[in-house]
């Protein structure tokens, strides 16, 4: 079995990262592992992880009484998912649920929050990759809210 | 395709640069000549999205065109709007045409029933470079109707399976309601030999797919950069997103090939309606090579 900064190094999050910078945040992970319907985690709750998908498929969702569940985002195997656990208050702002067997690393955010503290220079390779992510989700929830491609149905 | 002007709006998309087509000249009896056809039949893809099937009527055999290619069409007493071949022309021995209900010509045009008459002009402009792309992997990228325009084109790479590397299309809509060709959408991801991968916008309920926009896909196509041709067919921007993010992966921009919309009316480059800087999107494009596209989109003004 692969350990997990083997893990790490294969994921593209962490393309490029340097070998002791790996060592380092690997401490604050643990392999995980979600069945399909299984929450990652729900509006509210305290922010405590950022998940690092391996394989499987996750949905984004909010709830709304009127329409039910809404998918905003999915995210699978190559992608991270979860900002929360970087800024206060430190709270989910959706749900996140499993659609299959997922696999991911789930670091601890606390620890990897005392990581960058510690050590500024990991901390802003690591945020810049974090910024990357944004970014990429930023525009596309613009060009989703252009809702370019029309038509009639409601939703 | 961008939204068309007002009352045509469907997609539609001839081919490319340099492609098959080269120029359309429509028509044996004159480019300008308008037959009569008969609705054959009709398949309702979403609340306001239509696919009509013509033959002709009295002038004989249906008019040989290109996947990419689009006709005028004529909804009597209404107006005429250009809307692109969405089936692939070769196969069917009829007219196949997929329609959005955005104005007064296109809601009369879906709003059409088996034995109406249709006035069709055509075919039109460049189309897909379906021959040029053999030997290579193939990229597909459509959104919205503008999987119409690239249907023909994909089933006639299908229909030669043999002759193309990996092939993979990418599906934006906007929700799970809103998706076309379901039916062929279904058929090609049971292939073994084709990637097909669909998102939407948003969803509520039971979707268990992608979901957001079209461009984190290209991670699930797993064509070579250096030994693809990639053909775009959507709303403006999402082509923009995508063949940018497709420069960043490494396709050179001459294999990209998008499908413009313009206002089309005359469909021979006489107008100047489809003007975009020095090329007449009815008659050079719509399907452009983006290393030719891409400066004219840049320029707002145009």
């Amino acid at each position: 079995m692969r350990g997990l900064e083997q893990l790490l190094a294969e994921h593209p999050f962490f393309e490029g990262m340097r070998g002791e910078d790996l060592a380092l945040i690997a401490g604050c992970g643990k392999n995980a592992r979600f069945g399909a319907g299984e929450y990652l985690f729900r509006e509210g709750e305290p922010a405590d992880h950022f998940f690092l998908l391996r394989s499987g498929m996750v949905s984004v969702e909010v709830h709304d009484p009127a329409r039910g569940t809404i998918t905003v985002l999915s995210a699978g195997e190559g992608e991270v998912l979860g900002f929360s656990w970087l800024m206060p208050p430190y709270h989910w702002v959706f749900d996140a649920r499993a659609l299959d067997l997922t696999r991911s690393v789930v670091f601890d955010g606390a620890c990897l929050r005392e990581k960058c503290e510690g050590d500024p220079r990991l901390g802003y390779d690591l945020l810049k990759r974090v910024t990357g992510v944004m970014m990429r989700r930023l525009e596309a929830a613009s060009v989703q809210l252009l809702d370019v491609y029309g038509g009639a149905a409601a939703s | 395709m961008t939204a068309p002007a007002p009352g045509s709006a469907v997609s539609e998309a001839p081919d490319a640069g340099p492609s098959d087509a080269g120029h359309a000249a429509a028509g044996a009896a004159g480019p300008m000549r308008t037959r009569v056809y008969a609705v054959r039949r009709t398949r309702r893809e979403t609340p306001d999205v239509l696919t009509l099937e013509l033959e002709p009527g009295v002038d004989g055999e249906v008019e040989a065109s290109a996947p990419g290619q689009f006709n005028m069409l004529y909804a009597f007493g209404v107006g005429e709007a250009p809307i692109s071949v969405s089936g692939d022309p070769g196969a069917s021995g009829r007219l196949v045409h997929t329609i959005r209900s955005v104005g007064a010509t296109t809601r009369a045009l879906c709003g059409l029933r088996r034995g109406d008459p249709v006035g069709v002009r055509g075919p039109y402009g460049t189309s897909w470079p379906v021959a040029e792309a053999e030997g290579r992997d193939v990229l597909a990228v459509a959104g919205g109707i503008g999987l119409a325009p690239l249907r023909g084109a994909f089933a006639r790479i299908l229909a030669r399976r043999d002759r193309y590397g990996r092939v993979s299309l990418l599906y934006g809509a906007r929700s799970p309601r809103d998706v076309v060709f379901e039916e062929d959408l279904r058929r090609w991801r049971s292939r073994f030999d084709v990637e097909v991968e669909i998102t939407v916008d948003h969803a509520v309920g039971l979707w268990r797919g992608h979901v957001g926009v079209v461009t984190p896909l290209l991670d699930y196509a797993h064509v070579d950069p250096d030994d693809c041709v990639a053909m775009l067919c959507g709303p403006e921007v999402m082509m923009r997103h995508v063949a940018r993010d497709l420069g960043r992966r490494g396709v050179a921009s001459d294999r990209i090939h998008v499908s413009l919309e313009r206002n089309m009316e005359c469909g021979v480059g006489l107008c100047g309606h489809c003007q975009l800087g020095g090329e007449l999107v009815c008659r050079d494009g719509p399907v452009f090579r983006w290393d030719r596209a891409e400066p004219l989109l840049r320029v707002r003004e145009l």
